[in-house]
C-alpha cells in the first residue's frame, strides 16, 4: 500500500499499464518531458522512453484523430487533453469517428483510445479550464464516460478505460487532484467500468454524485450530523451509468437528491432521473432534486463560488426532499 | 541589414504518358505487360461500375452514389502501388479505389445501399471505412502511420481527400504530425478542381496544394492525375520513401470529376460545357490505351473483349447484390461496443421483443 492523491494514482495507473501492455502508448501535450502540466506523467518517459511516452504538437484536434488511426493499426493510445475545456475541437473525431468504427467495420476494425483530460472548477483557473462536459460526451452513441472521486478508483477505472476495447472519455477530478489521499494498493487492480460505488449506506435518502461534488457532497452529509440517514452513491462511471444500483437505492430510501457540477439542462441527472422513474417511480415518497450549476456559461474566478454547487446548497435540497 | 534568403522552395510536376498517348520511357515505372494489361483492364472495370451504379441510383435500386469518373488513374494507380496490408483511408469518391483493393463489387453497392456490411474490409487487407465528412480521415492515415512506425510494421497509410479538404484544419494537422514523427503516411489529394460547387481558387490562394507540403517539412508534387503511370510512379516513390524510414508525402494529382459531385446534384449549373469537353480529352482511359495500341498491347478484339468482360463482372456482382437479405435488425446494437450495455439492452428489448 502507498499513500497517493488522485495525480499519483493517475502516474501510477498509467506505469502500471505501460509496463503491462507494450502497445500502450501515452501521448498529448507536455506529457512527456515536462511529465504532464499537472504532472500526472511525471517520470514516464524516462522510464519507458519517446516512444511510449510521446510529446505531440500542440493541436488536440490531431492528439485525438492521430490516436483514433494508431488504435486502428493495433496500439492502445492513451491521450491527454490539457483542459477539458479545450476538448470541443476533437469533438467531430470523437463523434464522427471514435464512437462508431466497431459499427461502421462490423468489428473488423476498434478504436481502444482512452482520452484523458482533467475537468471542473474551483481552482481560479482561466476561462475555459472549468467546463463539465460529461453529458455531452455520455450522449454521443459509442463512447464510454468515467469520473472518478478518490485515488483507489482513479488508478483501478482507468486501468479499466486502458483494457477496455472502446473509447472512453476519462474526466479527473483537477479540483480534488491533491485534496484526497488514500493508501492504495502498487500491485495491479482494476475497478470496472459500469459499476457505481455506494460509499456510505443509508435508509432516508438517496444522495448520488460523482467526480469532484462526491467530496462535497460527504462534506454536506457530515454537517447533517446524521440528522438523516444518507445513502452516498459515487456513480463512477457516466455511460454505461449503473442504473441498477441507483434503482436499488431509491427503492430502498424513497428520496434522492442528484449533485452534478455541470449546468442543469440536459445535465446528467436529468438521464438519472428519468431512469428512476421508469424503474422504480412508485416506491418515490418525493420528487428527485437535482443540485447543479446554473445554465449560464462558467463565470470567471471572482464568481465560480456562486456557480458551483457546495455543502450549504446541498444540505437545502435534502431538507426540501425530506419536508415532503 | 539586407534582407537574405533563407530558404527557397521549388514544387515539382510530374507527367509521363500525355493525352496523346506519348510516353517519357526515362521516367516510366518498371511494368511487364501483364501488369499494364490488368491496370487496363481495372481501369475499364470500375469506369463500367460507376457508370452501372449512377443507372442503378436513376433506376431506384441504389441510395445515393458518388460517382468518380475521369479520376480512375489515381485510385488504380495508387492501389497498384500498395500491399494489401498497407492500410487505406478512403473518401466517399474512392469506390473505384475499393474495388482496386479487393473490396467485393458487391460489398461496395451494399454500401451504398444503405447496408453497412458493405464497408467491412477483406481478410488481411486494410481498407478503412470510407469517410463521409471531408478530411477528417487525413489524421487518421498519419496516426496508422506513427503506430506502423512505433510497431515497426513497414505498413504505409495512405488518405485520400478531395481539394475541398485541404481547406480544413484537419489536413494541415494530420501533415503537421506526419512531418514531426516521419510517419510512413502517404498524403493523396485527388484535385478534381471542384469542391462540389466551388472552384479550387475559392478553396486556397496557393498556386498549388502539393505546395502545401513545404510548410511542413514534407516533400510535395503536383502530378498528372489522369495519367496512369505518372500516378504509378509517384505513389510508388513515396510509398518505398515511407517504407524506409523517410517520412511522409503529399501527391497532388491534378485531375477532374467529369460526373456530377453526386447523384443529387447536377453540374451543368456551375460548369461550362467546354470546360468538361476540354478535360475529357485527357481521359485516363483512352490515353492508356493510345498507349497500348502503339505497343501493341491492344487492339479492337481485346477492347471489346474487355469491355464485354467487366460488364458481366459487374452484371453478375448486381444479380448476387439484389439477392442479398437485409442485415439483422439487431445488428444496430450489437456492434457499438465490444460488449452491449445493460441500457442497450433494455433499448433492443424494446424495439425487438424478447
Amino acid at each position: 500500500m502507498v499513500v497517493t492523491n488522485i495525480v499519483q494514482a493517475v502516474t501510477m495507473g498509467l506505469r502500471q499499464e505501460l509496463a503491462r501492455d507494450k502497445n500502450v502508448v501515452v501521448m498529448g501535450e507536455d506529457v512527456g518531458l515536462n511529465g504532464g502540466v499537472f504532472r500526472a506523467t511525471d517520470g514516464l518517459q524516462k522510464e519507458f522512453g519517446a516512444d511510449r511516452v510521446v510529446d505531440t504538437p500542440l493541436a488536440e484536434l490531431s492528439i485525438v484523430g492521430c490516436a483514433i488511426g494508431m488504435a486502428v493499426n493495433g496500439l492502445r493510445p492513451v491521450a491527454e487533453i490539457q483542459f477539458s475545456g479545450f476538448m470541443y475541437s476533437t469533438f467531430d473525431q470523437l463523434l464522427s469517428h471514435a464512437g462508431r468504427i466497431r459499427m461502421r467495420s462490423r468489428g473488423r476494425f476498434t478504436c481502444p483510445i482512452v482520452v484523458r483530460t482533467p475537468y471542473g472548477g474551483g481552482i481560479r483557473a482561466l476561462e475555459l479550464h472549468c467546463e463539465s462536459g460529461e453529458a455531452i460526451f455520455a450522449h454521443t452513441p459509442g463512447l464510454k464516460m468515467v469520473v472518478p472521486s478518490n485515488p483507489y478508483d482513479t488508478k483501478g477505472l482507468l486501468a479499466a478505460a486502458i483494457r477496455d476495447p472502446d473509447p472512453v472519455i476519462f474526466y479527473e477530478p483537477m479540483r480534488i487532484y491533491r485534496a484526497i489521499k488514500q493508501d492504495i494498493p502498487e500491485k495491479d487492480y482494476i475497478v470496472p467500468l459500469g459499476k457505481a460505488n455506494v460509499i456510505q449506506e443509508g435508509d432516508d435518502l438517496t444522495l448520488i454524485s460523482w467526480g469532484a461534488m462526491v467530496k462535497t457532497c460527504q462534506e454536506a452529509v457530515e454537517k447533517l450530523n446524521n440528522k438523516y440517514s444518507v445513502e452516498l452513491v459515487d456513480l463512477r462511471t457516466i455511460n454505461p451509468y449503473d442504473a441498477e444500483a441507483i434503482a436499488d437505492s431509491v427503492k430502498k430510501t424513497g428520496r434522492c437528491v442528484i449533485v452534478h457540477e455541470a449546468i442543469r439542462t440536459g445535465g446528467f441527472a436529468a438521464e438519472l432521473i428519468a431512469s428512476i422513474n421508469e424503474k422504480v417511480l412508485l416506491s418515490l415518497e418525493a420528487p428527485v432534486i437535482r443540485i447543479t450549476a446554473p445554465d449560464v456559461p462558467f463565470p470567471l474566478a471572482k464568481l465560480e463560488n456562486y456557480f458551483l454547487p457546495d455543502a450549504t446548497r446541498i444540505l437545502k435540497g435534502i431538507e426540501r426532499v425530506m419536508s415532503y | 541589414m539586407p534582407k537574405r534568403v533563407l530558404k527557397e522552395f521549388k514544387v515539382e510536376y510530374l507527367q509521363i504518358l500525355d493525352e496523346n498517348g506519348n510516353c517519357d520511357e526515362a521516367l516510366m515505372p518498371k511494368l511487364s505487360n501483364d501488369e499494364i494489361r490488368k491496370i487496363y483492364e481495372m481501369l475499364v472495370l470500375i469506369r463500367v461500375f460507376d457508370q452501372k451504379a449512377f443507372n442503378m441510383q436513376r433506376q431506384g435500386r441504389l441510395g445515393t452514389y458518388i460517382q468518380f469518373k475521369g479520376q480512375e488513374a489515381c485510385q488504380v494507380g495508387s492501389a497498384f502501388a500498395l500491399d494489401d496490408d498497407d492500410f487505406i483511408f478512403p473518401m466517399y469518391r474512392n469506390s473505384g479505389l475499393l474495388i482496386a483493393r479487393k473490396q467485393p463489387i458487391v460489398q461496395v453497392l451494399q454500401y451504398w445501399n444503405g447496408d453497412e456490411r458493405g464497408s467491412v474490409s477483406p481478410k488481411n487487407v486494410n481498407n478503412f471505412p470510407i469517410s463521409i465528412p471531408v478530411g477528417t480521415q487525413t489524421v487518421h492515415a498519419a496516426g496508422a502511420a506513427f503506430a506502423a512506425k512505433l510497431r515497426n510494421t513497414k505498413q504505409v497509410s495512405v488518405v485520400y481527400f478531395g481539394d475541398g479538404a485541404t481547406s480544413k484544419g484537419d489536413f494541415h494537422e494530420a501533415m503537421n504530425f506526419a512531418g514531426v514523427f516521419n510517419a510512413p503516411a502517404v498524403f493523396i489529394c485527388e484535385n478534381n478542381q471542384y469542391a462540389i460547387s466551388v472552384p479550387r481558387s475559392k478553396q486556397t490562394h496557393s498556386d498549388t496544394i502539393a505546395q502545401k507540403a513545404i510548410a511542413y517539412g514534407i516533400e510535395g508534387i503536383q502530378i498528372d492525375g489522369m495519367d496512369i503511370f505518372a500516378v504509378i510512379k509517384a505513389v510508388k516513390d513515396a510509398v518505398d520513401k515511407g517504407r524506409s524510414g523517410k517520412g511522409p508525402t503529399l501527391i497532388e494529382c491534378y485531375t477532374y470529376r467529369l460526373a456530377d459531385h453526386s447523384t443529387s446534384d447536377d453540374a451543368s449549373r456551375y460548369r461550362p460545357k467546354e470546360e468538361i469537353e476540354l478535360w475529357a480529352k485527357k481521359d485516363p482511359i483512352d490515353r492508356l490505351e493510345k498507349f497500348m495500341q502503339n505497343k501493341k498491347l491492344l487492339d479492337d478484339a481485346y477492347k471489346q473483349k474487355v469491355l464485354v468482360q467487366s460488364q458481366e463482372i459487374i452484371e453478375k456482382a448486381v444479380t448476387e447484390f439484389e439477392k442479398i437479405q437485409p442485415p439483422d435488425p439487431k445488428d444496430i446494437f450489437k456492434y457499438v461496443f465490444a460488449e452491449m450495455t445493460q441500457q442497450q439492452k433494455e433499448e433492443m428489448e424494446e424495439l425487438f421483443g424478447k
